[in-house]
């Protein structure tokens, strides 16, 4: 294209700059959006994960399979009983609060001063539990939960529905609460009473065992509330938890073993990696940019973001 | 003299031995004889994945993705008119060195964190086999892999055309790794891996350099774990990106920790015993994984050293009952003559 005819149609050209720019500007700012809304449920999920395998050092590799009974839980809650949504999804967060302490009592403290290893075949065995406990009782196939809130609203040409915006919103509520509890009661404190120094904690008179058995509560429950809170935009299967909780492990490793902190501000930016991943570079690829981004981590900081040096 | 000796100490080896051998001639069933031709690929697999997990103390859980890599490398070599003897070495060396750049960034993590950085490669792996349609086929995979080329020697070929004969393969493949397991576990490169294993900064503390031990265990236990990818392959006819899957590796993880962890025999007997357990709650159906699952947690929580610990601790309290007898024997048999004395 010579320069004149560039210049000719001047005022053109720079309408269609302007328009395609304009254009990009909104996909990638949608892309950012949905890499919020996703990195929000992440953060929810790797927080309940860092505090049960940063604080109580159990790798529960089932976490992402009691998310998904999580999602069940609301599912059936509205589709059985007819509950709305919200109080199905506390329920969920009920439900699996008890089941969290079950499973805390019955498979992980009688394994609490065996090698690491040990308890990560428990947990094996947990998620072949659940996940073919709940392939037999509804079976495989996908569902879907009615999405309560399907309005459409488009801010500055940024399409999203009110459910993305209420799962985002959620997820900071969420994150807001379990910081008051931990740092201002003192039921919460005990929990970082046992993060900091186990025998410590036992010597002031903290019953570990308890701190486990509610440690496990709260991360369970998260996990639930982030299932059911995202249920609506995606389909629940029954293997929807097993690449999940490997992105949980991913941010934790990030973010820093038993960092509340490093938990949430990893997930947002695995989340926003893996959109603008998905988005720019290759749809097919975009699980590889999570484990990528963990190869560049261990790499460079195998601490990651707020973890402490050994 | 020697070999009467041999004979005298190590008769239940050679009978078991005698035993493999003999299988394709006990069973009849096509079915069973399949279901063992599988439980040995599993045993090779399951013995490297020992290796590491058992004696460096590392849980690798990548272990399926060289498996695969393995299987991939095989299967195209030879569809592309390689030769098997030459692609099977190829392919294992290939997932060493792919086990090499991914143990450069994952040694430097310990414990769960290396457990799970060892899953993300494997799942990257799986990923790729799945995704890379030029050259893995995408998720349906790779078929009419050909069978394994004949041995043409100068008087005779063998071709590996009938079960029984792929049978003897496999067999030989897991002789030769147990053979290999046994020179290594009892050497001193063996003592240096358990010594890691059991106190890492004393290993390092008495000159032994951890990371480089490491990576040696790593590397050995994935070349063997891709021979046995490479095997299985050609066995099968047709592979897809399942066999990257760490589901894989967990199944491995169950047979060793279920036969005994850290032990030359525990790998194998968790392969077959497993197996034939699958085989035989068939009639379970659905419900097979669900019970499956919760034997794993009451095993490893009250058995956690596996059959091997269970058969220790029996032979070991047999002895005490029959020293005890022996013993106890032996007081009567005082108090008789000091009786007669009398």
């Amino acid at each position: 294209m010579s320069r004149r005819r560039g210049r000719d149609n001047c005022p053109n050209l720079f309408y269609n700059i302007k328009r395609k720019g304009c254009e990009s500007v909104q996909l990638f700012l949608q892309q950012v959006f949905n890499g919020i809304m996703i990195g929000s449920t992440y953060a929810i999920v790797a927080l309940g994960l860092t505090l049960v395998f940063g604080i109580l050092h159990v790798p529960n590799f089932a976490h992402g399979h009691l998310y998904m009974l999580g999602a069940y839980v609301t599912f059936f809650m509205m589709k059985l009983y007819g509950l709305s949504f919200w109080p199905a999804l506390l329920i969920s967060m009920l439900v699996l609060a008890l089941i969290g302490v079950l499973v805390e009592r019955i498979v992980f403290r009688p394994l609490i001063n065996q090698a690491h290893i040990t308890m990560f075949i428990s947990a094996i065995g947990l998620l072949m539990l659940i996940e073919n406990f709940v392939i037999v009782a509804w079976g495989p196939r996908a569902h879907r939960i009615q999405n309560p809130y399907p309005t459409i609203v488009r801010v500055f040409g940024i399409t999203m529905t009110h459910q993305r915006i209420i799962v985002i919103a959620a997820a900071v509520i969420l994150m807001v609460l379990l910081q008051l509890f931990i740092k201002k009661t003192i039921v919460g404190t005990t929990i970082e009473a046992v993060a900091q120094d186990r025998e410590g904690a036992l010597m002031m008179g903290i019953s570990v065992n308890r701190v486990a058995g509610m440690t496990f509560a709260i991360s369970s429950a998260l996990a639930a509330a982030a299932a059911s809170l995202v249920a609506p935009i995606f389909m629940i299967s029954p293997t929807m938890g097993g690449l999940l909780v490997m992105k949980a492990m991913i941010i934790i490793i990030l973010g820093g073993m038993g960092s509340i902190k490093g938990a949430i501000l990893g997930g947002y930016i695995l989340g926003l990696v893996e959109a603008l991943g998905g988005g720019y570079l290759s749809a097919a690829y975009k699980d590889v940019f999570a484990f990528g981004l963990l190869i560049a981590v261990l790499a460079v900081k195998p601490t990651g973001l707020f973890g402490k040096e050994k | 003299m020697d070999i009467k000796k041999i004979l005298k100490e190590k008769w239940p080896y050679l009978f078991l031995l005698l035993v493999a051998f003999a299988v394709p001639v006990l069973v009849s069933s096509r079915y069973v004889f399949q279901v063992i031709v599988i439980s040995v690929v599993w045993s090779v697999a399951a013995l490297s994945l020992n290796l590491v997990l058992g004696y460096t103390g590392l849980a690798s859980l990548a272990h399926a993705g060289f498996f695969g890599i393995g299987a991939y490398g095989v299967a195209l070599l030879t569809r592309g008119g390689m030769s098997f003897w030459l692609a099977l070495p190829l392919s294992a060396l290939l997932a060493t060195v792919v086990g090499l750049f991914i143990a450069m960034p994952a040694l430097r993590t310990r414990e769960s964190y290396f457990a799970i950085s060892t899953l993300c490669f494997g799942v990257i792996i799986y990923i790729v086999a799945g995704n890379w349609l030029s050259l893995t086929g995408g998720h349906t995979g790779i078929i009419g892999i050909p069978r394994v080329t004949p041995i043409r020697l100068p008087f005779l070929t063998i071709e590996f055309t009938s079960l029984t004969s792929q049978y003897y393969l496999v067999l030989v493949l897991l002789l030769l790794t147990l053979f290999v397991m046994h020179r290594l576990v009892y050497s001193l490169q063996g003592l240096t891996f358990m010594s890691i294993r059991n106190n890492e900064v004393l290993a390092e503390a008495v000159g032994i350099n951890a990371f480089s031990t490491k990576l040696l265990s790593f590397c050995i236990a994935n070349f063997i774990v891709a021979l046995a990818g490479g095997v299985y392959a050609p066995l099968m006819g047709s592979i897809s990106p399942t066999v990257t899957m760490h589901i894989l590796t967990f199944n491995w993880l169950v047979f060793t920790l279920l036969g005994g962890v850290a032990t030359l025999a525990g790998p194998i007997i968790g392969a077959f015993a497993i197996t034939v357990l699958i085989e035989s709650l068939y009639f379970l159906g659905e419900y097979q994984l669900i019970i499956f699952g919760a034997l794993l947690i009451v095993v490893i929580i009250y058995f956690p050293r596996g059959l091997m610990g269970i058969y220790d601790n029996l032979s070991l309290k047999a002895k005490d009952f029959y020293q005890q007898r022996r013993s106890g024997f032996k007081d009567v048999q005082r108090i008789a003559q000091s009786r007669g004395s009398d």
